[in-house]
């Protein structure tokens, strides 16, 4: 199965989508990023009509999202438990144009001030919508505090940030572009300099029609560019691994140690499942577990900020694990280099990696599971099967502001880098 | 003030947390023994008064039985039945983890003369019995040495486990969790460190005629909504009987749930839960213990010789042990206390409840322990009893749940499947919309393309999706959609042939 498959037809280029599809055979995914950031400067910018995979256009035009989830239920809408339980409630209903204007948006560095960061610099589709960097880096390089989240499913999700001190895409992704350690934009300079983009004139007013909630006379707005990228990080799913094949009855989809590990994942003495529960592989709740920090970076106190409240000292966000083979290293801050590291914190004691002189409230589940050497082995082959890229957008060859799409590469996806990823 | 769900002993300061005036004011005995009003419940399961309840339908034909015999494995029969087979386990010992991920089992061991089918977990193996189907059941085995649980449902409704031994095994002997309708009922469970019966997050349940004894918890409904336990002997326990909300669980609240006629009685077993657990913190004799449930009725149970506490009633606030969860209400409210027997309740009980009798100048040993606050709560013949904290409770204005049978549901959950004439939309924009876009080139060919060729062919098509062959040089191969039930590529051609955008 290739993985960056093209989203979109954007007709001024479709030899280049020719050409890709074709060379997407024969090379690993990630040197196409290179490839693709070339400079097309005489693009001619058309937003799509049509609604992304996955996504069926309703009579008033917009795009729904359909998945084989819908046919469950679950207990209280929780959207959690099982092989066979519905899914969480889900952003969507966008239009296609909006969707598409959010993944120029998405990779244009214009949005940085410095015009070098894009959100793809940290949410690379190559990476599993991470950076592959235990904590991301900012502008002028600055380390941040805390690891990138994928952005797969994060149409279900109802709170953002690893502190979970947002409760919608459009409010979380404010965060980054005004913080002056990460893309250190200010909403004037946003407008000004999309505004001041011809052809971004032109697609906002494709994408917000007149008679759209979100219309305008003239010129962008925030909340149109709020939207719009909420709308393209909303159609990023990735519902169709081999566990979901399993899940929905054909069980030939996982081999026998796949299976075990499931059986692990779900028993109760891993108890992986109590928190990452399926079909998300998160139960969406924060979580105190005692993960360490990288040597030389003190606690970070996570959702303690967010709920003022000392007894969540240390609580993170369950984070899912969809596609979590993509997106190492691990934890808050990135302290786990591989998946086997970090199933195996799960089993070496309940707060053993606790500060000396620090008090966490733990959570129950972090018990003392007591897993072998191969148990471990089994849940990494597990949770490998939890991969399904198939709806990876394309990266536009050009973006409306002519920088070079994506702009800074994740420093991991330097040639060193990329070859660790792969292993 | 020391937190009431503790085995340790706190050192101990008055606190703003109760409200001494509540006692001012002498409250009038209510005598009440003839049969009054009846309590309505919560939920209308329709299913005739006086009924046995049943959660799994009758089968409308009879199934093929698999039998298992020692020496051969479960799972490997599980895996060959179909929804609506039997899985029939002879006496002998087994040493396995069956899972069952479909529909409509009924696993069911048989016992010879006493020879049961045990199913040994060598202190090594995990789960015994792991299902996540709809309507299975669960019966006549002997489950002994697991690390995890004994049998765990996840999200699968319609289950009926009874009949089973579960002793020695892990953290909690049977634990259906997100489920809708099921029954627990005759099982024998001992020895686990956490509850013996574990409801969690799940509605309509109905937990009957079991003996639970020498576990840290018996029976606990958590995070759970329209349950009844009734007619169980509950003994020996750390506690007996517990509804509770569990903070840090995506579903939040507990209530409409009925605990009448049990026998709980000498749970007085020090208290052995792993450390952290939510069970951890329960004092040993503790026989009914409510945290942060709501609309909970307590009729007509004997409890007795529970040295802490007959009925404990807490809060998140008083709880060792429970972290917090911003999006929980904390307390115990519209808790309903009915006639029950209680007696020699309370007799060595822990340094905090005695400060909360001392707080309420009580003497003696306590019945009941209200701590925390309780809205909209009531009692009936509260002068039977010695207590702290529900002298201002209300008089109740029923004094029975006898118009409730059950909260099963009249007719079982319905399955969970996609409606045939929707299955083709859902797996084609679900998977093949990836790939294929109606006009435009993405992976594969364009839909017109594909139904220019298979006009009038969808079976045509279905059999290609299932097996594909290389007709393009210019595509890269179609990944084989065989994982897909005949039916449902069927439907996908269908549906892919009839697109007209």
């Amino acid at each position: 199965m290739t993985l960056l498959a093209p989203r979109r037809v954007i007709k001024p280029v479709i030899w280049v989508g020719q050409l890709l599809a074709m060379l997407r055979s024969l090379l690993p995914p990630m040197l196409l990023s290179g490839l693709l950031s070339a400079p097309v400067s005489a693009a001619e910018f058309q937003l799509n009509d049509q609604c992304p995979p996955g996504f069926d256009k309703n009579a008033q035009g917009l795009c729904i999202l359909y998945t084989l989830y819908d046919q469950y239920d679950s207990i209280e809408d929780a959207g959690v438990g099982g092989l066979t339980s519905s899914l969480p409630r889900r952003r969507d209903g966008f239009r296609p144009e909006q969707i598409d204007l959010g993944r120029y948006l998405f990779f244009d560095p214009l949005l940085s001030a410095s015009g070098r960061l894009s959100c793809a610099s940290c949410h690379h589709p190559a990476l599993g919508f991470s950076d592959g960097l235990g904590r991301s880096v900012g502008a002028g390089g600055a380390q941040l505090s805390r690891s990138a989240p994928t952005l797969w499913n994060t149409a279900f999700l109802n709170s953002f940030f690893w502190d979970a001190r947002e409760k919608t895409l459009e409010l979380q992704l404010q965060g980054p572009l005004y913080n002056s350690r990460e893309m250190a934009n200010t909403p004037q300079q946003l407008l000004t300099s999309i505004n001041a983009s011809a052809n971004y004139q032109s697609l906002f007013a494709e994408a917000f029609p007149p008679g759209d909630s979100f219309a305008s006379a003239g010129t962008a707005t925030l909340p149109q560019i709020y939207r719009a990228i909420s709308a393209f990080e909303s159609s990023l799913i990735s519902l169709n691994s081999r566990y979901d094949r399993y899940a929905h009855g054909y069980h030939q989809a996982l081999n026998t140690r796949e299976i075990k590990g499931l059986n692990i994942f779900r028993s109760f003495v891993a108890r992986c499942a109590e928190c990452h529960q399926p079909p998300l592989f998160t139960n969406q709740q924060v979580a105190v577990i005692g993960t360490p920090e990288p040597p030389g970076m003190p606690l970070d106190v996570g959702a303690q900020t967010t709920y003022g409240s000392e007894r969540l000292k240390g609580a993170f966000k369950v984070p899912t694990l969809r596609n979590i083979g993509q997106t190492a290293p691990y934890m808050h801050s990135g302290r786990f280099a591989t998946l086997r590291d970090a199933v195996e914190f799960y089993t070496k004691g309940r707060g053993h990696a606790v500060p000396a002189g620090v008090v966490l409230e733990l959570h129950w589940h972090i018990n003392e599971p007591n897993l072998s050497e191969l148990e471990l082995d089994l849940l990494v082959d597990f949770l490998k099967t939890l991969r399904d890229e198939q709806f990876t957008p394309a990266i536009p060859s050009a973006v409306p502001s002519g920088l070079a799409p994506v702009g800074t590469l994740p420093a991991s996806m330097s040639r060193a880098g990329l070859e660790q990823h792969n292993n | 003030m020391g937190k009431i769900l503790t085995g340790v002993v706190m050192v101990l300061a008055m606190g703003s947390g109760y409200t001494l005036a509540q006692q001012a004011g002498a409250v009038t005995p209510t005598y009440s023994s003839s049969p009054g009003a009846s309590y309505s419940g919560g939920f209308r399961s329709g299913a005739p008064l006086g009924r046995a309840p049943r959660a799994v339908a009758k089968q409308s034909a009879q199934g093929a039985i698999h039998t298992v015999t020692e020496g051969q494995s479960i799972q490997r029969a599980v895996e060959r039945a179909q929804p609506g087979d039997t899985v029939r386990v002879m006496p002998g010992t087994y040493r396995e983890t069956v899972f069952i991920d479909k529909d409509n089992i009924r696993l069911s061991g048989v016992i010879e003369q006493g020879r049961w089918p045990i199913l040994e977990g060598d202190g090594r193996l995990h789960d015994a019995i792991l299902y996540s189907g709809n309507s299975v059941v669960v019966e006549n085995f002997t489950i002994t040495h697991y690390k995890g649980n004994g049998i765990m449902g996840q999200a699968g409704n319609n289950f009926e486990i009874r009949n089973n031994i579960i002793i020695d095994t892990g953290v909690y002997g049977i634990f259906p969790q997100l489920a809708k309708n099921g029954l627990i009922e005759h099982n024998i469970l001992s020895g686990i460190e956490d509850a013996a019966i574990y409801v969690g997050m799940s509605d309509n349940i109905h937990v009957a005629h079991n003996e639970v004894f020498d576990n840290v918890a018996g029976i606990e409904i958590e995070n759970s909504r329209h349950a009844i336990v009734e007619n169980n002997f509950v003994h020996d326990n750390t506690g007996g009987i517990l509804a509770f909300i569990s903070p840090g669980l995506p579903v939040k609240t507990t209530y409409d749930v009925i605990i009448r006629h049990n026998f709980i009685v000498d749970n007085n077993t020090a208290n052995f839960g792993a450390p952290g657990s939510t069970v951890s913190g329960i004092p040993a004799g503790t026989g009914i213990l409510l945290n942060a449930a709501d609309q909970v009725v307590i009729e007509d149970n004997i409890i007795s010789n529970n040295k802490a506490a007959g009925i404990l009633i807490s809060d998140h606030a008083n709880a060792a042990y429970m972290t917090l969860d911003p999006e929980v209400d904390p307390n115990s409210d519209q808790v309903m206390i009915l006639n029950n027997m209680m007696t020699n309740n309370g007799y060595d009980t822990t340094a905090e409840i005695r400060a909360v009798m001392a707080a309420y100048s009580k003497q003696g040993n306590p019945d009941i322990i209200r701590v925390g606050p309780s809205k909209g709560s009531c009692i009936i013949n509260r002068h039977r009893y010695i207590s702290a904290g529900v002298d201002d409770f209300a008089t109740c204005k029923f004094s029975n749940t006898a118009n409730i049978t059950s909260y099963l549901l009249k007719e079982p959950a319905p399955a969970r499947v996609i409606s045939p004439s929707e299955q083709g939309k859902y797996a084609y924009l679900g998977i093949c919309s990836g790939c294929h876009s109606y006009n435009g080139r993405l992976i594969g060919p364009p839909i017109a393309v594909i139904q220019a060729m298979y006009n009038n062919n969808p079976q045509g098509l279905a059999d290609y999706i299932a097996k594909p062959v290389k007709k393009r040089n210019d595509y890269p191969d179609m990944p084989p959609q065989d994982y897909l039930q005949p039916e449902v590529r069927l439907a996908v051609a269908n549906y892919l042939l009839s697109l007209t955008h």
